[in-house]
């Protein structure tokens, strides 16, 4: 969908170069970044981490129709992706033949154009997954 | 956790303070595309006709909660309490609007039942509505990908269809779950459609006209997902010693429970169950010292078919993995083992997402009246609905029991 400019510029770490955040108390990775660490809560020391480019393909989908500003997408592959780290992230998933896009896939992260312009002229853009 | 301090409270008495709370009459709109009705209009029927079902005065209702999801991005109004006061001729009562996204009625009902038993009303009413057909298919999809996280799901072109048809893919390579089995869930929710008056569609389907209707987001099929539909329900609760009093049959909310869980489905742990199902499910068995078996009619979120097939595992109708050949084999049919979703459900009768969980509370009342006509499921005197918001983010279920009041 379309996003208003502030909101498009504020995600631009994470959705640019998959920044998202670590709990130092308890191991764990998020993304996107967590205000608050659900297992330690206040108690949690979170700091920033990029999360890994490479991961599989958890489960997967076709959609033929689209949300607004979709339209001419159509149709995309959308996929639940396990980065190496363990993190999972939802993504679109280009530049592969359908035939090589099954559950377990080895993918990398790319940058693409994720949505046209707004009515402000801002492209979104952000991470998009290809098979490897 | 939480969840052991609220068994404790029951177990120890504490919870008995509270009062109980029964459905004392309800009623539904024809559901569909109702192009010459606006919200108003639907909600004021809804209402009118659960009032008088009731056989009270309007005057009587002390609050009212009503249950929308986006009536800003579908008709581009809010404040839809004091809309509904207002349209009843009701003002000054007090009237509240709630959102949870499809389980906005389910969690307005539990909030009206919340309103009696702590004691400070005796009669409330509960709506539920959307009105969704004024705006066309992309943006209603747009409003209601809202109900996922917007900026790691929407923003990526993930729809309701996408996301319950990544879960679906996950089910069917954990357990071989499989196309035709999800189909089943559709053949048996529009047959039960055929015989419910209210229903968005009247039309019979087979396994094979759904694995031909193409494609929304694979493996998820036209067929296998529930339309956009307008629509009201209403029902009128009230506290139990005085409905026995005005109401022949009430039906007593003997439990209600609701759970949350992350917004995004990528943050779950697992793809093939709700954990917030579970929990709630849990919760209200446990609160009304039931277990599955003694449920004689459902009334489960089957926005999509593979939604159906999850709670049927979730809310322990089958064991986990197993709710696609449990549907298959026909054991939630009207005549089957568990008749679940009688009313059509979201898929055959439609899904005005406000307007759900108040209808499946509607259903289940005339079930356990013995109202339910040609898909009546004989002696049914328990009943449960399980209503979910986005893709799990929300749950609530809630268990109701047949009581006999005055004459």
């Amino acid at each position: 969908m379309e996003e208003g400019l502030p909101l498009i510029w504020r995600r631009l770490p994470e959705r640019y170069g998959l920044k998202g955040n670590y709990c130092e108390s308890c191991k764990q990775a998020y993304f996107p970044k967590r205000l608050i660490c659900p297992n330690c809560r206040r108690k949690g020391k979170l700091v920033e981490r990029a999360m890994p480019y490479r991961g599989k393909v958890v489960s997967y989908t076709e959609v033929f129709v689209g949300p607004e500003g979709f339209e001419s997408a159509t149709p995309y592959m959308l996929a639940l992706i396990e980065l190496e780290n363990g993190v999972r992230i939802l993504s679109q998933l280009v530049d592969a033949q359908k035939g090589k896009i099954k559950v377990g896939a080895k993918v990398e992260k790319v940058f693409r154009k994720i949505v046209d312009g707004n009515e402000e002229g801002a492209i979104g853009y952000g991470y998009k997954f290809k098979v490897v | 956790m939480k969840l052991e301090r609220w068994n404790e409270k029951i177990k120890t008495g504490e919870g008995e303070k509270m009062r109980n709370v029964s459905i004392i009459g309800g009623s539904a709109t024809k559901f569909g595309e109702h192009w010459e009705l606006s919200l108003r209009e639907l909600i004021t029927e809804a209402a009118v006709k659960a009032v008088a079902d009731a056989k009270i005065e309007g005057h009587e209702i002390e609050h009212i909660y009503g249950g929308t999801m986006s009536p800003g991005k579908f008709i581009g109004q809010e404040h839809i309490g004091a809309l509904i006061a207002d349209q009843l001729g009701l003002n000054p009562v007090p009237a509240t609007r709630v959102e949870a996204a499809c389980a906005s009625g389910s969690v307005a009902l539990r909030l009206g039942y919340t309103a009696i038993a702590s004691g400070m009303y005796d009669i409330v009413a509960v709506g539920g509505v959307e009105k969704m057909t004024d705006v066309g298919v992309e943006a209603a999809g747009t409003a209601l990908g809202a109900a996922g996280d917007q900026e790691t799901e929407l923003f990526h072109g993930a729809t309701f269809p996408a996301i319950y048809a990544l879960m679906a893919r996950a089910h069917m390579n954990a357990y071989g779950t499989t196309e035709e089995q999800l189909a089943a869930v559709a053949v048996k929710n529009h047959h039960n459609g055929m015989l419910n008056p209210i229903a968005h569609f009247h039309k019979e389907f087979t396994v094979e006209d759904v694995m031909n209707s193409g494609y929304v987001a694979s493996p998820l099929k036209l067929l296998d997902c529930s339309p956009i539909s307008d629509g009201a329900a209403a029902v009128i609760l009230c506290e139990s010693e005085r409905a026995k009093l005005i109401c022949e049959k009430p039906v007593e909310i003997i439990a209600s429970a609701q759970a949350s869980d992350t917004l995004a489905l990528a943050s779950r742990k697992s793809l093939t169950e709700l954990m917030a199902t579970k929990v709630a499910a849990k919760q209200a068995f446990e609160g009304a010292g039931l277990q599955t078996k003694d449920i004689d009619v459902a009334e489960v979120h089957d926005c999509f078919t593979i939604a159906e097939v999850m709670a049927l595992e979730d809310l322990g109708f089958c064991k986990k993995g197993e709710g696609g050949k449990f549907s298959e084999k026909g054991k939630t049919k009207l005549d089957g083992e568990i008749p679940i979703n009688t009313s059509g459900g979201l898929k055959a009768c439609g899904h005005p997402v406000g307007a759900t969980g108040v209808k499946q509370a509607v259903e289940v009342m005339l079930q356990l009246q013995g109202r339910a006509e040609k898909r009546q499921v004989d002696g049914a005197k328990i009943g449960l609905t399980q209503n979910v918001g986005g893709s799990g983010a929300t749950a609530v279920v809630h268990i109701y029991k047949a009581k006999v009041g005055k004459r």
